[in-house]
């Protein structure tokens, strides 16, 4: 009776981890930040720079669109694309989310000082590991969403003249 | 025409399969001692046919014949030959052939060299081994085909990953496939063993040659993947505890403790079952490796392309390889109770399985954590180097103690006469350590221990060498090797651990910059045109202020063509005692360059210790071929 016991709990175990190794299998585990196109965010939590207030998708979900723009003081590609923002920034039906990545707070105040600042919500993400769940490698890189959260955009690297022609065609 | 030959050869090897298997069957049925002839025959034809189909994948990337797929992904006319031949094994496809070619020549050699033994043991390994190759064949011909074909044929190739282009690179996954997949040969000849009840000594006999050559590759195979990280990755680090370095590791640790549980079963005759299972599981950790590596299940370093399609044949395979083996091991176990006196070699050899099966379990867990963690918590982790350092490195404290002691035991039952001589060196171990501390530099508390037990093991195996020499005695020369050599391996990575010197710097052309009884100064920058890349090759002056040194370092920023790609090389310059290791980078829109200086103490040591520890195995081999087969 025992034998058969510990015979089926090393029969179950092995199973088990065969099965997990399966469903895993049919879970992407690698970013094909291509694939993010369509899907929809959740689970955001973002802390704002200058107060302790968290931001939501529920915050996010009274625009008609946010553009999600990573950036970051040390970046100089962010600077190149930060004309394009504040001309974005004026765009009534287009709210800007900009998430400061591993960053000094000072010096990304002295940035927005500097250059102006685009952002209706700005954020920050210290250690990188919120920027993950949006499948952030390297900044810049930008994320449009719609009012239902769902992506429809992704640009890796700076916005361009291209780019941001294409983001005002897409909100009107 | 190169994919006709080769899809026919490897369709006329999946017939022959059939064919040994169909008549090791006939044979089994007989009441003759001898294998038939036609066994022979079909082995020595099917061994050749492997071998053909392989050459002929080497001949397709040598000539550049892009209609194959395999060569057009990874190839290019302006490759070094030796990276074309290469990028035969560089790539799923061609690796996998790779695969049946040592699985069919382990087949081959295990039938012609074990002649001595049981016919029915030889002919169920022979079957078993068959399955194994016509698995992997039907692997090749039906997902992963090395001979597939492209059309219009392209006139140029995409080219070899360029960080895969480098000596220690080349000779990795062979030297690592002898290895592992050579431990395809006692999966089977355990599953034999069972069936055909050759237990005991004549089995441990039969074996033990082919899991010291499988260690042994093993061992060298890791090495060079290592050495490969080191000079090609750029970072200064050998061991990253990545999926895929961990996957080598696995099987490596069961192989240690198969062969220690080996000496055991051939010379007391006991653990005959606990050596079924660490054969089994050798070769199933193998293939759970190449699961995990090739299905993308995990992400890692490593190019290999994800598809999810290899992954689940992988899966299937695996699982009826694990099913049928554990189905065989419940029909035949038996429970038997050894008795076996504490202080006896018997004891220390379990000693040494349990840590093996302790550190398996470790690096097991931190590999696949994260996969359980994603499946069954949707959340991703990773599971980096503190982890392994945490757990690992305080037992291998205890385990460099056991290893001293553990071959100056006798067999069955010993007294602790030779307490005074460990008390000495002991006392010599703590005296150097503390002499390095005081004279050089402090470090952890864990640090002094890890020193001491490495001394320790050392000086336990100098005289262990001396007492044999004396002797005139050859017959412990082998473990004496890798146990000291071991030794030498955890003595130098900790102290290249706590005496490395990294300084992470930006600078501009013609500027200088001391620090810690440096100076660096960047000397030069220039561009130069090589045959399969363009270089910016950056002049620095290091100077060591104390002994008033110095030397030049060329750090490249190398631009690809095929396929287009950056990368950074390090300057290296190996030393006896230590290694300068210099990197640089451009920081974007900045005349500024990043530049990360290194001073790696006895890196070179490192690699030779374990070439040191291969030998070990190498030599017990030879010694074995002299004695008996």
């Amino acid at each position: 009776m025992k034998k058969k016991i510990i015979k089926s709990i090393i029969l179950l175990t092995i199973s088990f981890i065969l099965g997990i190794f399966f469903i895993g299998l049919n879970k992407s585990s690698t970013y094909n930040t291509k694939d993010l196109i369509g899907s929809k965010i959740s689970k955001i939590q973002l802390i704002q720079l200058s107060e302790n207030k968290i931001i939501t998708e529920k915050e996010l979900k009274n625009n008609d669109f946010t553009l999600i723009n990573f950036w970051a003081s040390w970046c100089g590609p962010c600077r190149d694309e930060h004309p394009y923002l504040l001309k974005l920034s004026n765009e009534t039906k287009l709210k800007l989310l900009g998430v400061n990545f591993k960053d000094n707070k000072k010096n990304a105040k002295q940035f927005l000082d500097n250059l102006g600042n685009p952002y209706d919500y700005i954020t920050t993400d210290n250690s990188g590991k919120q920027s993950i769940n949006f499948g952030v490698y390297g900044i810049p890189e930008s994320i449009l969403i719609d009012k239902d959260l769902i992506i429809i955009k992704k640009i890796i690297g700076p916005i361009n003249k291209k780019d941001f022609e294409s983001i005002k065609k897409t909100i009107e | 025409m190169l994919s006709n030959i080769g899809n026919s050869i490897l369709f006329l090897s999946v017939l022959l399969c059939f064919s040994i298997i169909y008549y090791s069957f006939q044979n089994l049925k007989t009441n003759k001692d001898s294998i038939t002839k036609i066994i022979f025959q079909l082995c020595v034809l099917q061994s050749t046919f492997i071998i053909i189909s392989f050459l002929t994948l080497i001949a397709g990337f040598l000539i550049s014949d892009f209609s194959l797929i395999a060569v057009y992904q990874n190839s290019h006319t302006l490759k070094p030959a030796l990276y074309k031949i290469a990028g035969t094994w560089g790539n799923h496809e061609g690796s996998l052939l790779l695969w049946v070619l040592i699985l069919t020549l382990f087949s081959f050699f295990f039938l012609i060299l074990n002649k001595n033994h049981s016919k029915n043991y030889r002919i169920y390994t022979l079957i078993f081994q068959n399955i194994l190759i016509l698995g992997f064949l039907f692997f090749l011909l039906f997902n992963s085909n090395p001979f597939s074909v492209i059309s219009p044929e392209p006139k140029e190739g995409l080219g070899l990953n360029p960080i895969l282009q480098d000596p220690a690179l080349a000779i990795h996954p062979p030297l690592l496939y002898i290895g592992f997949v050579g431990s395809s040969i006692y999966f089977s000849a355990a599953i034999a063993s069972m069936l055909s009840n050759y237990s005991g000594k004549l089995f441990a006999k039969s074996i033990k040659n082919w899991v010291l050559v499988s260690w042994s590759f093993q061992t060298i195979g890791i090495l060079t993947g290592s050495i490969w990280a080191y000079y090609e990755l750029g970072w200064g680090g050998f061991w990253f505890w990545d999926p895929v370095e961990n996957a080598s590791l696995l099987p490596w640790f069961v192989m240690t403790a198969l062969f220690h549980s080996l000496i055991v079963l051939e010379k007391r005759n006991l653990l005959y079952f606990w050596v079924i299972i660490l054969c089994i599981l050798t070769f199933i950790l193998s293939v759970t490796g190449t699961f995990l590596i090739r299905s993308g299940i995990l992400n890692s370093v490593h190019t290999f392309a994800n598809d999810p399609s290899r992954g689940i044949f992988i899966l299937i395979f695996l699982s009826l390889m694990i099913f049928t083996s554990v189905f065989v091991l419940f029909k035949k176990l038996k429970i038997n109770s050894y008795n076996v006196n504490f202080y006896s070699k018997e004891t220390f050899v379990l000693i040494n399985n349990w840590f093996m099966i302790f550190y398996l379990i470790t690096v097991m867990l931190g590999t696949v954590y994260p996969i359980f963690t994603e499946v069954l918590n949707d959340s991703k982790v990773s599971v980096g180097p503190p982890f392994y350092n945490t757990v690992i490195i305080p037992v291998v404290i205890f385990f460099l103690f056991f290893m001293s002691i553990g071959p100056k035991v006798r067999w069955i039952k010993d007294n602790l006469k030779n307490l005074n001589v460990i008390l000495g060196i002991l006392f010599f171990s703590i005296l150097i350590n503390f002499l390095i501390f005081y004279l050089f530099k402090s470090y952890s508390l864990i640090s002094n221990f890890i020193i001491i037990s490495s001394f320790f093991l050392i000086f336990s195996s100098l005289i262990d060498f001396v007492e044999h020499f004396k002797n005139h005695s050859i017959k412990n020369y082998s473990r004496i090797i890798s146990h000291m050599s071991f030794g030498l391996l955890v003595l130098f990575i900790g102290l290249n651990h706590n005496f490395s010197l990294e300084k992470d710097l930006n600078l501009k052309l013609g500027e200088k910059i001391t620090f810690e009884g440096y100076s660096l100064k960047f000397e030069k920058l220039y561009l130069k045109e090589f045959k399969n890349y363009k270089a910016i090759i950056g002049e620095f002056e290091v100077n060591n202020l104390k002994d008033n040194f110095n030397l030049s370092l060329y750090p490249q920023i190398r631009i690809y063509e095929n396929p287009n790609t950056l990368t950074y090389e390090a300057s290296i310059k190996t030393g006896i005692l230590k290694d300068y290791y210099l990197t640089m980078s451009n920081i974007d829109r900045s005349d500024y360059y990043n530049v990360k200086f290194q001073k790696k103490p006895f890196m070179i040591w490192i690699w030779i210790s374990v070439i040191l520890i291969s030998l070990g195995g190498f030599l017990r081999l030879f010694k074995n071929e002299k004695k008996n087969y």
